[in-house]
């Protein structure tokens, strides 16, 4: 009984753990290539799921087109967002990019009820909701679509960023932007793409978690902080440590709301962020640097 | 420093004749919040403006506040005037304790940790049924008395509440323009330069923390005495975001830009009550612009557009 009690939490946090690790890839990858954290990392992936939701309902598009087309605007949306926020800032101080990204996130959800409401909304699950039985636990059809997409998308990533000019490129930038620009890499149209790449990531995330957990316009804040959670245990990396990180917040968190107390779910994933930080500010994985002044 | 003085004066007496030129209890009501929110504002911009380490938890410690002085006043019966202090100091001293882990963070880390530490304490608030009432709140707080006096009009909560206000933006002058005030700009321009001429930079961003973490309290217990109700969604993220738009858009490291900054986010919903839901998209749009073509805030950002528009062929040197 609490053995199957046990399996039944992991494998659902397995799942949500997989989105936290899509979102966490999201940060790490505009922080490494601009040293910018970016707030508004989660208003990307409400957007996904809402904007699903728009194109279903409003322009009567099936699912499987939806669901690009969502992605595709919420790329657009990154694109605008680095263009009209990020790039005309004249004191790029941390603290200002903190601020300027937490005002973006916060009209990007304003606009977002403006237009859809604040209702909660649910998508249909792309094939069906028959559980299946593992060892004495159930998941839904939904939880493996989750894994098989953010495997997809991981290999995707790491076929870009290792295979790709482009990628190269915009590992170079995140090296020394300075010597990447020196050798004629466009560092500007680098970070652009990161914003991009990054939104579009976001937006996955919100789709495929979407059926299970439900989407409205003020999901993206505790999806986010969670993804950003995910990448900090990672030590910021946009490769498998985040996964690890994203896996080990799902599976701490619900094993938690489980066995201890539903009501605190979301403080266990702050108290291991605020543990991570003050312990081991470079992730559980990374090795200790030293800052230049 | 004579100059300072000046302008506190006046700004006091501006505040202590407000009740004569205003009539009518509900501007008197809103002009109470505007004091409680410029306490805060004030709070935070010692911490933001002046030391330059950034809190998006800053709701945490004025809620914790209010809950303290909330259950103190109310199930252990408690004189309110002896609580105020005592959560005040136990607040300070969580914050001086935390303090030091956090503040070793710098920019997104220190951001990212106290929005989580802000989050934590108001799960803690929702979850902690027992105590606090969970999200339905605490109700049944007394009002504040002295000697025959109860504090429980509008006028007298203005008089109350304004002359906390007014103590702490003069010891926050006081401060800014002191040894202390110096070693916290000369951290906020670059820390390792502040140590190598003697400052402890550690130490200080600390207890700067702790101070603004009492202010914060204090403002809470006033809060929660003055409204005599209390529930978790006044303490939430959101209003972390509200107190740091008010430092931003009144100005980094100006005591009377926070006013003016508290004073204006306080107002500005009152005007837009017809349009409710657009305060959110205002707050975001504002904190956007400001940081864009304003980073000085509206005390310094009105006086240099005037300029400008004034002298439009003069151009900035001291850019």
């Amino acid at each position: 009984m609490q053995f199957d009690q046990i399996l039944q939490y992991t494998l659902s946090g397995l799942s949500t753990g997989a989105i936290y690790a899509l979102i966490g890839i999201g940060f790490s990858i505009i922080y490494n290539s601009t040293g910018i954290i970016n707030f508004a990392q989660g208003e990307f992936v409400m957007l996904g799921g809402m904007l699903t939701l728009f194109f279903i309902g409003v322009l009567k598009l099936p699912i499987w087109a939806a669901m690009p087309c969502a992605v595709l605007v919420s790329a657009l949306g990154g694109l605008l967002f680095e263009r009209l926020a990020i790039r005309p800032l004249r004191q790029p101080t941390p603290i200002n990019i903190v601020i300027i990204t937490i005002g973006g996130s916060i009209l990007i959800r304003g606009l977002a009820m403006l237009l859809w409401g604040k209702d909660t909304h649910s998508l249909p699950p792309f094939s069906g909701d028959d559980p299946i039985a593992i060892g004495g636990a159930t998941i839904l059809p939904q939880h493996l679509w989750i894994l098989a997409i953010t495997v997809v998308i991981i290999a995707a990533n790491k076929f870009f960023f290792y295979h790709t000019i482009s990628g190269k490129a915009m590992r170079a930038c995140s090296y020394n932007s300075r010597a990447a620009g020196l050798v004629g890499i466009d560092v500007r149209r680098m970070v652009l793409f990161s914003f991009v790449i990054s939104s579009a990531m976001g937006a996955v995330a919100g789709i495929i978690v979407a059926p299970l957990t439900m989407t409205a316009y003020d999901v993206g804040v505790m999806l986010g902080l969670k993804g950003f959670c995910a990448a900090i245990i990672g030590g910021m990396s946009s490769g498998v440590a985040t996964v690890v990180g994203g896996l080990i917040l799902g599976v701490l968190e619900s094993l938690g709301a489980g066995l201890i107390s539903s009501g605190y779910k979301d403080a266990i994933a702050f108290i291991i962020l605020l543990l991570i930080l003050f312990i081991r500010p470079q992730g559980l994985f990374g090795k200790a640097e030293s800052e230049r002044v | 420093m004579k100059k300072e003085l000046l302008k506190f004066l006046a700004f006091a007496v501006l505040v202590l004749a407000a009740p004569y030129a205003l009539s009518g209890g509900y501007i008197m009501n809103v002009l109470v919040f505007v004091g409680i929110n410029t306490m805060l504002a004030v709070a935070l911009n010692l911490l933001l403006g002046y030391a330059g380490q950034i809190s998006l938890g800053h709701a945490g410690f004025f809620g914790l506040g209010a809950y303290l002085s909330g259950i103190l006043t109310t199930t252990a019966g408690w004189n309110p005037w002896l609580v105020m202090p005592l959560a005040a100091a136990l607040v300070g001293v969580m914050a001086f304790v935390i303090g030091f882990p956090i503040l070793k963070l710098k920019g997104h880390y220190l951001a990212m940790a106290t929005l989580g530490l802000g989050i934590i304490i108001y799960i803690v608030f929702n979850e902690t049924v027992d105590y606090t009432g969970g999200p339905s709140g605490l109700s049944g707080i007394p009002n504040l008395s002295a000697g025959s006096i109860t504090f429980d009009s509008d006028v007298k909560n203005y008089y109350l509440i304004w002359s906390f206000t007014l103590a702490v933006c003069l010891f926050a002058i006081n401060l800014a323009n002191s040894r202390v005030g110096r070693a916290l700009r000369a951290i906020h321009d670059s820390e390792v330069a502040a140590r190598v001429v003697g400052v402890n930079a550690r130490l200080l961003k600390v207890q700067i923390f702790a101070l603004s973490a009492m202010i914060s309290a204090l403002a809470g217990s006033l809060y929660a005495h003055t409204m005599t109700f209390i529930s978790p969604a006044s303490f939430g993220f959101n209003f972390s975001i509200e107190l740091l738009t008010m430092v931003v858009i009144g100005g980094l490291g100006s005591i009377y830009g926070s006013f003016l900054g508290a004073a204006l986010l306080t107002l500005l919903p009152e005007f837009l009550r017809a349009a409710q839901d657009y305060d959110i998209v205002i707050y975001g749009g504002m904190l956007m612009v400001m940081v864009m073509f304003m980073p000085g805030g509206l005390v310094r950002g009105v006086p240099d557009l005037v300029r400008k528009l004034v002298k439009p062929r003069g151009g900035d040197r001291h850019a």
